[in-house]
């Protein structure tokens, strides 16, 4: 029994005094933060980066992957209580959850959210546990063709679920592999794009840009924007506990959310936010029992489907992270580059290298999620007295923990300036209606990209056809195209952008 | 010729531009052949791609009809100066001033890019974020912040 085996090493990891305490803080700071309005996960954990530069990789990682369920835990709380989702994937949870919130049935819809993505969590960290080890052994059969394609089919895979303009945001890409090339050549140590700057020949921190343009770019158009007058139901969350009712309602949701949101979250891309969606409409088609509320109108089906493929999504989306070391999504690039900064080179080996680490997170989500019922159901008062406090109060706090961030990245000015830089960017981007989410990824892909590609091409002496006459190479990138050409067919064109307007 | 999506425009614009500028940047360096590329052969790849999909962007931007002509619309300068601008001193104060000083004025200086401005509430806050960040990142997390200004330091030695 491996698995059993791996899960005791990693739960003899995850229940140390130290890494219990990095868990919860995580979850603690990541719900703090995920609940303001407005911020997403992406957001929340490149502003609590700083907290994990002074510990060892294991704990780091431990309290980042809590950061990251507390970030959309978080979310959920903001999207039920103001309907105003923090990020895509919680779009639908407003939907119901926050007409359930106006006829003073909040408690019930954030139990239900709780509740469903505990268990929906559960499943996905054994799907984790189990399928990390064989996909690992797959990787390692990769050479560096394969690679390269894959990360091809990933980029495309994370473009396609995205919503938008397509060639915009494969333009995107392109030039976060670009800004990705601002380093030393690894191969023939000839520093580029640096302009004789000493700190760019080790390339520009995704510190800074995840901050800049997720932080700083996003503070600005937020305060560019009219201030709008938002009604939160703190006075009417009583009766936390949903009634036997509910239970019996929601219950099949949850099961029929975490299946789809496992089997999603794997995809490259907004797997998550996929799974909640798919989840929404599986609920909306399946048959109603007598006494429900109807859809759209706060129906606790609605907000347990959806909330529990949402995080089911979230923890499956790790698998690609943890095997092949490729990020499906912008919040596991962020991860990628923690991993990074903890001298840790995200891939296959890491689980043999580190099986401390390898299990040790995994085990440690399943503690996460945990600690996110007991802290969210009980304390939910706090978090809802943070969604009053006004923006002229919280924006120059997030600035002030981007700074710090910044500057203690290096112990040096220089990365405070080049956030000031992409938040300049960030905003442009966001006048131009440019999404910055592919260009992250491209820029923590660009170099393991461009180095498969060299090697690739070495080991085939200059055959470009390597990449399509090797079968697994010529297959994922066969699917990469696939996606491309059915996402331009005019039918699923139209659906995919009216399913995007039905978001906004 | 008119412009039909202006935000298309200017980012097809955008791609063009930065896509010949890495291209152009790249023949600074060896570019190899196929069998052994160089560190100029990727980059320079990416760049001519990113100029042929910004082409694309912006031929769509002047044929494809998008309702309401798709309009940038005013640039935020209020808050996109201020803002940028607070942080920019935040990074040329600290290592001289020390956290106990560059940070209140970074939160003071940006509280006005905010609509509301009261001096009562950003001192307030800045009084709140600065103990707030001691705690937190001094004290809390040992990083490695100067806190007070070089010359004191100098002094207290």
């Amino acid at each position: 029994m491996d698995l059993l085996n791996n899960l005791a090493l990693g739960f003899g990891v995850a229940f140390t005094l130290q890494n219990l305490l990095y868990a919860f803080g995580g979850a603690v700071l990541g719900t703090l933060i995920g609940v303001l309005p407005g911020l997403g996960p992406v957001a929340t954990i490149a502003m609590l980066l700083p907290s994990i530069y002074a510990l060892d990789a294991t704990p780091a990682l431990i309290m980042l992957a809590g950061i990251y369920y507390g970030a959309q835990y978080g979310g959920s709380t903001t999207a039920i209580l103001i309907n105003v989702p923090g990020e895509s994937s919680s779009v639908v949870t407003a939907l119901d959850g926050y007409k359930m919130a106006r006829k003073g049935r909040a408690g019930a819809a954030l139990a239900a959210a709780g509740l469903g993505s505990f268990f929906a969590g559960c499943v996905g960290t054994v799907i984790i546990a189990a399928f990390a080890p064989p996909l690992t052994e797959l990787a390692f059969k990769f050479g560096p063709a394969e690679y390269f394609s894959l990360m091809v089919l990933g980029l495309i895979g994370a473009v396609v679920l995205a919503s938008g303009s397509l060639i915009k945001a494969i333009s995107m890409i392109i030039l976060g592999l670009l800004l990705g090339q601002i380093n030393t050549d690894v191969i023939s140590g000839v520093p580029r794009y640096s302009f004789d700057i000493p700190e760019l020949t080790d390339g520009i921190g995704f510190v800074a840009i995840a901050m800049g343009v997720f932080g700083f770019g996003e503070i600005i158009a937020n305060l560019g924007q009219p201030a709008e007058h938002r009604e939160v139901f703190t006075k009417d969350v009583k009766g936390l506990w949903p009634t036997k009712q509910d239970f019996k309602f929601a219950w099949p949701a949850v099961l029929r959310g975490t299946a789809l949101g496992s089997l999603l979250g794997v995809l490259p891309g907004g797997g998550a936010l996929l799974a909640s969606f798919a989840a929404y409409t599986v609920e909306k088609k399946s048959p109603m029992k007598p006494g429900e509320v109807p859809f759209g109108q706060g129906n606790i089906r609605g907000v347990a489907g959806p909330e529990s493929a949402n995080n089911a999504g979230a923890q499956t989306s790790f698998i690609p992270m943890l095997t092949l070391g490729i990020p499906p999504n912008a919040v596991m690039a962020l991860m990628v580059g923690a991993m990074t900064i903890k001298g840790i080179q995200p891939g296959p080996q890491v689980m043999t290298s580190n099986p401390q680490l390898f299990w040790g997170l995994i085990a440690s989500m399943w503690v996460g999620n945990a600690m996110l019922v007991i802290l969210n159901l009980p304390l939910i008062g706090i978090w809802i007295k943070l969604l009053t406090v006004p923006y002229r109060f919280l924006f120059p706090a997030i600035l002030c923990f981007c700074c710090i961030g910044l500057y203690t990245l290096n112990n040096n000015n220089f990365d405070v300036f080049t956030g000031v830089l992409f938040g300049l960017i960030g905003y442009i981007f966001y006048k131009l209606s440019c999404e910055a989410a592919p260009l992250l990824l491209g820029f923590i892909l660009g170099p393991m990209m461009e180095e498969n590609l060299r090697r690739a091409l070495l080991l085939s002496r200059g055959d470009w056809s390597t990449f399509v006459t090797r079968p697994l190479s010529a297959g994922l990138l066969l699917a990469a195209l696939a996606m491309i050409v059915v996402v331009s067919l005019p039918a699923i064109k139209n659906k995919r952008e009216e399913a995007f307007q039905d978001a906004d | 010729m008119k412009i039909k999506s202006q935000r298309d425009f200017w980012s097809g614009l955008m791609f063009i531009v930065v896509g010949i500028g890495f291209a152009w940047g790249a023949t600074n360096y060896s570019f190899g052949n196929s069998a052994r590329p160089g560190p100029g052969y990727f980059p320079f790849g990416l760049g001519i791609i990113l100029a042929i999909l910004g082409a694309v962007v912006l031929f769509k931007a002047l044929t494809v009809e998008v309702e309401g002509g798709d309009k940038v619309g005013a640039f935020a300068w209020r808050p996109l100066l201020i803002i940028l601008a607070s942080i920019a001193l935040f990074g040329v104060l600290l290592p001289w001033l020390g956290m106990a000083i560059a940070l209140p004025i970074l939160v003071f200086t940006s509280s006005a890019a905010g609509d509301e401005f009261h001096w009562r509430d950003a001192l307030i806050n800045s009084a709140i974020l600065t103990v707030g960040s001691w705690a937190i990142f001094i004290k809390g997390l040992s990083l490695t912040i100067p806190l007070w200004p070089t010359f004191m330091q100098t002094a207290a030695q």
